[in-house]
């Protein structure tokens, strides 16, 4: 027989935890599912309210929608307004909630609101058709006024952001000349600047941007400048002529001609009121990656049955980790081999005490109780099944007592496995038999240290949340109990075994 | 609490249990020879071929009519011993050492009759004792009668002689003698005592009980350190044969001796354990791997079982 390098099963198992670990980390970092329970993130909640009178008939109001914001990603969109019609339209570049309603009349309130979540990488898609500058026709004298000034920023400046940041400062009350006196009035500012822009060559619009505070009410959008530089959109203060859109600002229109259309009402006007939500991180990721299709990678798609299940499962290799841990390094002896695990399962679901004096009372009556088959000489099967009917005896018993006594615990007696405890009892008998008590103590205490560790494990909130959001993680359980089959070292147990031999050393 | 150090036990070269079943029983051990020990009258037949002296088997009972020819065999017998061909750690032997009148008399020397053994071999051929409860067939044999130089050593029952057999070439070998904490079985952990013995000369080295050095027998009060072996070389190539018998490159073979049919094997274990071990007062490691450095294997028992006692003999 040869000896096979082992090689390839150290970068197999090198392979299972590497895949494990950076698919964890993929998964943290592309879908946002967060390492530790109880992480929150912050979520802006605006509301968008629609006030109008509606003169007798139908009404169509339309509310042009952030597509995209700059520093934010929508998590949802939901209208509040009883009896309309409502719908959320994509058309060519914008977006519109719209409403709509056969008869109405006097005053109505449509409320939207939609969740925003900072995200500082969010940017909008780059536009596929470079934007139109259209020429505006100015008379005299304001045509000559317009020339001037373009020429005078064109001449200060070597790129369209340059030349759109020295427009503005010409611009300003403190800086006009005579030519910008002539055309600036405090009304028409704005509007004059991207057309000035655009009959410089420089495609310019108008964005209009909520600036987020926490618990604001009847808040109303705030104008912006936004040139494109043959790239993509840049968003300028028109004030300061800063360049960039801040934290705080929801770019809520852009691009879009109108921000409210109301067909068939009058008075109509917007506002927005914000609140500052924290929100878990978790449920965070899994309502995104509900939405963006990527959900299928996770257990959250399940009905909620078998989530559960899911999630008692996810833990077992837990649990059988700890087992070859304690039995391959440690040395601890236990009877039958993953008895242990099952145990701890059944302690997951009643809870440490509870679950201990209970399983010690049926096991122990078990005992007792098989004492007296073992004097009856059954074959093997029938033995266990008499010990099984027993065992169900046993616990319908103490659930009976318990219950009767006014101890809700008792019940928990039906979590454990019948079948494993009856072959627990069969096993510690027989082991009293051939080795004696002595040997029952050693191997039952083992069990039952492991399976309170096995617990204590599982039972962890990390452990339950790691295996359940990031189930990749079993493969680095995988690779760490094959590499345990290949330990070779001695047991801590085998230290103390091997105690006598200092003396021939 | 007394530890060793990880370091002075590689230093002694100590085998472990880890190592034993990843680097040894593992890849030594053809899984598809295992029912060849564990069943014992498999291994009775197969090693009968090499020349291997096994106790004579007087019956074999396979099925539940075949119980009534029992009597009729027992009739002529003084001493015989019942055993479940697939047992393991004498679960189910019965010891019949002598007659009285229609009673047998156990080896423990309480009678019984002879209804009582046809149960017991009703109790085998179903699988009491077998492992996983498998069913099982009987086999009785002809009583061992240790011989008197080292049945002076035990209490109660045969003293046995433990050698581990390495792809052929005895490395380790211990003698085993029941006491009254063992209960007259020959269970190291149970209490029974270990005595070390030199490959090359089937000389007592050092004696253990519950893994504790000791010098005197607890229960006879003999002195275990001047125990010779008869028929050292012999029984070493005995051992060794085993090997081609059952192909098994790590094994323990219990032997016993014969005050009549002189080294008789008694069974073979796939899995021996580590005690022999702490008995010799060394470690296995150094002595395996130097049969796995070997770079010519020898051939023949005998040659393997010389080498073996001029390479791992002790002074």
């Amino acid at each position: 027989m040869t000896t096979r390098s082992r090689l390839p099963f150290y970068i197999a198992v090198f392979l299972l935890i590497a895949a494990g670990i950076s698919l964890a980390v993929w998964r943290h970092i592309e879908l946002g599912i967060p390492w530790l329970t109880g992480e929150q993130r912050p979520v802006w909640m605006v509301e968008a309210r629609i006030d109008f009178d509606a003169g007798d008939g139908s009404v169509l109001a339309s509310l042009n929608i952030p597509e995209q914001p700059p520093g934010f990603r929508i998590l949802t969109e939901q209208a509040a307004s009883p009896g309309y019609g409502f719908s959320i339209i994509d058309s060519s570049g914008s977006r519109r909630a719209e409403w709509s309603k056969r008869e109405v009349s006097g005053p109505q309130t449509l409320y939207f609101k939609a969740q925003f979540i900072p995200d500082p990488n969010a940017q909008p898609e780059i536009p596929v058709r470079e934007p139109r500058t259209p020429r505006t026709f100015w008379e005299e004298p304001e045509a000559t006024a317009v020339q001037e000034i373009l020429d005078q920023a064109k001449a200060r400046s070597s790129t369209p952001e340059s030349m759109t940041r020295e427009l503005i400062r010409l611009m300003q009350p403190d800086t006009r000349t005579q030519n910008t006196t002539l055309l600036v009035s405090e009304e028409n500012y704005l509007d004059l600047l991207v057309d000035m822009l655009n009959h410089s060559g420089i495609a310019a619009r108008i964005a209009d941007g909520l600036r987020l505070e926490d618990a604001r009410r009847r808040q109303q959008l705030m104008p912006y400048l936004q040139i494109y530089n043959g790239e993509r959109w840049l968003t300028f203060n028109p004030k300061t002529a800063e360049q960039g859109v801040p934290e705080d600002l929801l770019l809520w229109r852009q691009g879009a001609a109108s921000l409210l259309d109301v067909v068939g009402g009058k008075n109509s006007e917007v506002s927005f009121s914000m609140l500052r939500q924290t929100v878990p991180a978790l449920q965070l990721a899994t309502m995104e990656s509900a939405s963006n299709g990527l959900g299928f990678l996770s257990f959250y798609e399940l009905p909620i049955e078998e989530q559960s299940m899911f999630r008692m499962l996810l833990l077992l290799p837990l649990g059988a980790l700890m087992v070859a841990f304690m039995r391959i390094v440690i040395g601890i002896r236990t009877s039958g081999t993953f008895m242990p695990v099952l145990i701890a399962v059944a302690f997951v679901q009643t809870t440490l005490v509870p679950g201990l004096i209970a399983f010690l009372s049926v096991v122990s009556i078990g005992l007792l109780m098989r004492g007296y088959l073992s004097s009856l000489n059954l074959l093997l099967v029938s033995r266990i099944s008499a010990l099984i009917i027993l065992v169900i005896f046993i616990t319908a018993g103490l659930s009976i007592i318990g219950y009767q006594m006014g101890f809700n615990t008792g019940m928990t007696v039906t979590f454990f496995p019948m079948v494993i405890i009856a072959w627990t009892i069969e096993r510690m008998s027989i082991l009293w038999e051939e080795e004696g008590a002595h040997e029952v103590m050693v191997q039952g205490a083992g069990s039952l240290f492991v399976a309170i560790c096995a617990y204590l494990l599982m039972s962890a909130p990390l452990a339950g949340h790691l295996t359940f959001n990031f189930p990749e993680l079993h493969l680095v359980i995988l690779g760490l109990i094959l590499l345990m089959g290949q330990y070779t070292g001695y047991k801590l147990s085998e230290l103390r075994r091997f105690t006598p031999m200092k003396a021939y050393d | 609490m007394d530890w060793i150090s990880p370091r002075s036990l590689k230093r002694l070269g100590m085998l472990n249990m880890n190592r034993r079943n990843v680097d040894y029983i593992a890849r030594y051990n053809e899984r598809s020879s295992y029912p060849l020990v564990d069943n014992k009258l498999k291994t009775k037949l197969v090693v009968a071929e090499y020349g291997v002296k096994t106790p004579k088997l007087l019956q074999v009972v396979r099925q539940q009519h075949e119980i009534s020819h029992f009597r009729e065999m027992a009739e002529d017998l003084a001493g015989f011993a019942i055993k479940p061909a697939k047992g393991s750690g004498g679960k189910g032997i019965t010891v019949i050492t002598g007659r009285d009148g229609d009673e047998y008399i156990k080896a423990s020397g309480s009678r019984v009759d002879s209804p009582f053994l046809e149960r017991h071999l009703t109790n085998i051929l179903a699988g009491l004792y077998s492992l996983a409860g498998t069913p099982d067939v009987a086999i009785v044999e002809n009583l061992v009668e240790s011989a008197p130089s080292l049945a002076k050593y035990s209490h109660q029952g045969v003293p046995d002689i433990r050698i581990i057999v390495f792809q052929g070439y005895p490395v380790m070998a211990m003698l085993r003698l029941a006491t009254t904490a063992s209960d007259g079985k020959a269970n190291l952990h149970q209490g029974a005592v270990g005595v070390g013995l030199d490959i090359g000369s089937g000389r007592g080295l050092n004696a253990v009980q519950f893994n504790r050095p000791i010098t005197l027998h607890p229960d006879t009060g003999l002195a275990l350190e001047n125990i010779q072996i008869e028929a050292w070389d012999e029984m070493l190539e005995m051992a060794s044969r085993c090997y081609e018998a059952t192909g098994l490159g790590y094994m323990g073979v219990d032997l016993v001796v014969d005050a009549n049919e002189g080294p008789l094997l008694l069974e073979l274990n796939a899995r021996p354990g580590l005690a022999i071990q702490m008995a010799n007062g060394r470690g296995l490691l150094p002595r395996l791997r130097a049969i796995e450095s070997l770079k010519r294997p020898h051939f023949t028992p005998l040659e393997r079982s010389r080498f073996a006692m001029d390479t791992f003999a002790s002074s």
